[in-house]
C-alpha cells in the first residue's frame, strides 16, 4: 500500500501525462507573464540583445582587428544565440527556486519542474529568433539544409537536458549559497571567452583544443555553428555535446534530489 | 479497518538546525572554512516537533491548538508533505488541499485569475478540472470585480478568499487550514465556517489550527494541544480547551 499517495499518483497514466503536460503549461505561462509584463517586448529583446552584440563584435574584430572569418556577421549569430540561451538559464537558474519561494512553502509539487519550465521559455524564445539566423543565412546566400529536420530537433533536445541539469544544479546550491550569483557570472563570462564564438575553433592552437571538450558548453555551441554557418555537423563535437548534456543531467539530478526535501525549509 | 484513517502520524520530530552557517553565502564560507567547519560541526539542532503520534479517522475534524511556535504550522507542513520528518512517519490517505498559514501558494504578480489556475493545478488537478471550477470559485470568494486584477494589489482578507475559494472547490479528501481565517471579515468567516460544516457532513477530514477558542470548540471533533513541539494532550473540545486556557493562565 502506498504511503503519502500524492492525487497523481493514485491515477492512471493517461491522466497522469495530461496532468504533467498542463502542470509544465502553467509554470510556463507564469513564467512568461511574469518575467515580461509584455510578451512582444520580451521576444524582441532575446533577438535584440545578440544582434547588437553581433553588430559590436563585427565591428570590433572584422574592421578593427581584421579578422580573417568569411561572413563573421553570420558565424557570430551561429554562436551568439545559442550562447544566449546558456548564460540566460545559467543567471535566470539562481532563482528558479527561489523567486517562487511562496508556491514551495504552500504547496507540494515536483518542485523541478519549475526548472523545467524555466528552460523551455529559453527554449521558445531561442526557436522564435530562428528566423532571424536564417534571414542572416539568406542574406549570405546560404540556406538551411535538409539535415535541419534532424539536427534541429536533436541540438534542441541536448540543450535542453543539459540546461535543466545546470538550471537544477545553480538553483538548488543557490538556495545553501545565496551569493552564488557573482560566481556563476564570473563563470559564465569566462566560458565565454574560453568557446570559440567571436574566434573560430580552426584559430585555436592545437596545445589547447582539450578546452573545447573541457569545457562543458563549447561542443553544444560549436554543433550550432556548424548546422547554422558550416552546414554540416561534426560527429566528435555532438558526441562531446551529449556526453557534456548527460553529465549536467545527472550531476543536476543529483544534487537536487539529495536537497530537495528541505526546500521548504531554507528558501 | 485500517481504511477508517486519514492521517496517521507515528512518533513524528522535526529537528531544524539554527543558524546554519552555509546560509551566509560562498565567500563567507570560504573566507571563514575553519571557523565555519567547527561551527558546522558544533550546531545543534533545534526540535520544533519531538515525537509527536496521533490519528485522525476518514471525516473528522481536528484542531490543533498550542502557543506561539509550539509547533502547529510545522504539523501541517508535514502533513501537506511540504516538509519532510526527521524521525518517524507520516501516512496520509486521500487528496489534500493544503491551506497553510497566509497565501496559498499564489504569484502576487499574476491575476486572481491565473493564481486560480496556478494553484489548482499545482494541487493536483488538470487545466480542464480546474476551468471548469473557476466560475464557481469566484462566485463563492465574491471578488468579482478583482479578480482580473494582480494579486499584489489585493488586501490581505481578500488573498485569504481566493485561497479559501479554490481550496474548497478542489473537492479534497483532507482540508488543511492554518488560521487563514483570521484575516477574513466576518461575513465571510461565518461562510467559510457553514462550508466546513458542509465538509464534515459529507466526510472530509479537516485539520484546522486557530488561536479562536471559540471556532475550535465549535467545527471540531477532537482538539490537539501543543505545547514546545510536544503533544501534550488530545481530546474532546471543552476538556483540552480548558486545560490549555489553565495553562496560559499559569504561565
Ligand atoms: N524554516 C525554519 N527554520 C528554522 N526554524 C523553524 C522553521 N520553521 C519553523 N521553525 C521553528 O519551529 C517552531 C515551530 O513553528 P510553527 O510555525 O510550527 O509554530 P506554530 O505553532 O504554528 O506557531 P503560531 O501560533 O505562531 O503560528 C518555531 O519555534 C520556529 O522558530
Ligand atoms: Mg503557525
Amino acid at each position: 500500500m502506498a504511503i503519502l499517495s500524492t492525487f497523481a499518483a493514485t491515477q492512471t497514466r493517461s491522466r497522469a501525462l495530461v496532468y504533467y503536460r498542463d502542470l509544465v503549461l502553467v509554470l510556463l505561462a507564469k513564467e512568461f507573464k511574469v518575467r515580461y509584463k509584455n510578451t512582444f517586448m520580451g521576444y524582441a529583446w532575446s533577438v535584440l540583445h545578440p544582434l547588437v552584440l553581433a553588430l559590436i563584435f563585427s565591428l570590433f574584430f572584422s574592421v578593427f582587428v581584421r579578422l580573417q572569418v568569411p561572413d563573421y556577421t553570420l558565424y557570430l549569430m551561429a554562436g551568439l544565440f545559442p550562447w544566449q540561451w546558456v548564460s540566460n538559464t545559467c543567471f535566470g537558474a539562481n532563482g528558479y527556486f527561489l523567486s517562487n519561494a511562496s508556491l514551495i512553502k504552500k504547496v507540494r509539487f515536483q518542485r523541478w519542474m519549475l526548472v523545467l519550465s524555466g528552460v523551455l521559455n529559453e527554449a521558445i524564445h531561442f526557436v522564435c529568433s530562428l528566423p532571424v539566423v536564417i534571414g542572416f543565412m539568406l542574406y549570405y546566400s546560404k540556406s538551411p539544409e535538409w539535415n535541419w529536420l534532424w539536427a534541429v530537433p536533436l541540438l534542441l533536445g541536448i540543450q535542453i537536458v543539459m540546461m535543466t541539469g545546470v538550471g537544477l544544479f545553480i538553483g538548488t546550491c543557490n538556495l545553501f549559497f545565496r551569493d552564488l550569483e557573482r560566481l556563476v557570472s564570473l563563470l559564465v563570462q569566462l566560458l565565454f571567452y574560453l568557446t570559440p564564438i567571436v574566434y573560430t575553433a580552426d584559430m585555436i592552437p592545437p596545445g589547447y583544443t582539450w578546452l573545447l571538450y573541457a569545457n562543458p558548453f563549447a561542443a553544444l555551441i560549436v554543433c550550432w555553428q556548424d548546422l547554422f554557418y558550416a552546414g554540416a555537423l561534426t560527429p566528435a563535437f555532438l558526441a562531446t555535446a551529449a556526453a557534456w548534456s548527460a553529465a549536467w543531467a545527472l550531476m543536476g539530478g543529483c544534487v537536487y534530489a539529495c536537497k530537495v526535501w528541505r526546500f521548504a525549509e531554507i528558501v | 479497518m485500517f481504511n477508517d484513517v486519514a492521517i496517521r502520524l507515528r512518533g513524528v520530530s522535526k529537528r531544524y538546525y539554527l543558524g546554519s552557517p552555509v546560509g551566509e553565502g560562498f565567500k563567507h564560507l570560504i573566507l571563514h572554512l575553519p571557523s565555519q567547519i567547527k561551527a558546522l560541526r558544533q550546531r545543534r539542532p533545534f526540535h520544533a516537533l519531538t515525537d509527536v503520534s496521533f490519528d485522525v479517522r476518514r471525516g473528522e475534524c481536528v484542531s490543533l491548538i498550542g502557543r506561539n511556535g509550539a509547533g502547529k504550522s510545522t504539523t501541517l507542513s508535514l502533513i501537506a508533505g511540504v516538509l519532510r520528518a526527521s524521525a518517524g512517519k507520516v501516512e496520509t490517505y486521500g487528496r489534500i488541499c493544503p491551506l497553510l498559514e497566509l497565501g496559498a501558494g499564489f504569484n502576487h504578480q499574476l491575476t486572481g485569475r491565473e493564481n486560480i489556475l496556478l494553484n489548482g493545478v499545482l494541487l493536483g488537478l488538470t487545466r480542464r478540472e480546474v476551468r471548469q471550477r473557476t466560475a464557481q470559485i469566484i462566485e463563492f470568494s465574491e471578488l468579482h470585480d478583482f479578480i482580473d486584477a494582480p494579486l499584489r494589489t489585493y488586501s490581505s482578507g481578500m488573498v485569504v478568499r481566493l485561497g479559501f475559494s479554490v481550496a474548497v472547490h478542489l473537492d479534497p479528501d483532507i482540508l488543511l487550514i492554518d488560521e487563514v481565517l483570521a484575516v477574513g471579515d466576518a461575513r465571510f468567516r461565518t461562510k467559510c465556517f457553514e462550508r466546513m460544516e458542509h465538509f464534515r457532513r459529507r466526510g472530509t477530514t479537516m485539520i484546522f489550527v486557530s488561536h479562536d477558542t471559540g471556532s475550535v470548540s465549535r467545527i471540531s471533533d477532537r482538539v490537539a494541544l501543543f505545547d514546545a513541539g510536544r503533544l501534550i494532550d488530545i481530546g474532546e473540545p471543552g476538556r483540552i480547551i480548558d486545560a490549555y486556557q489553565q495553562r496560559s493562565l499559569a504561565a
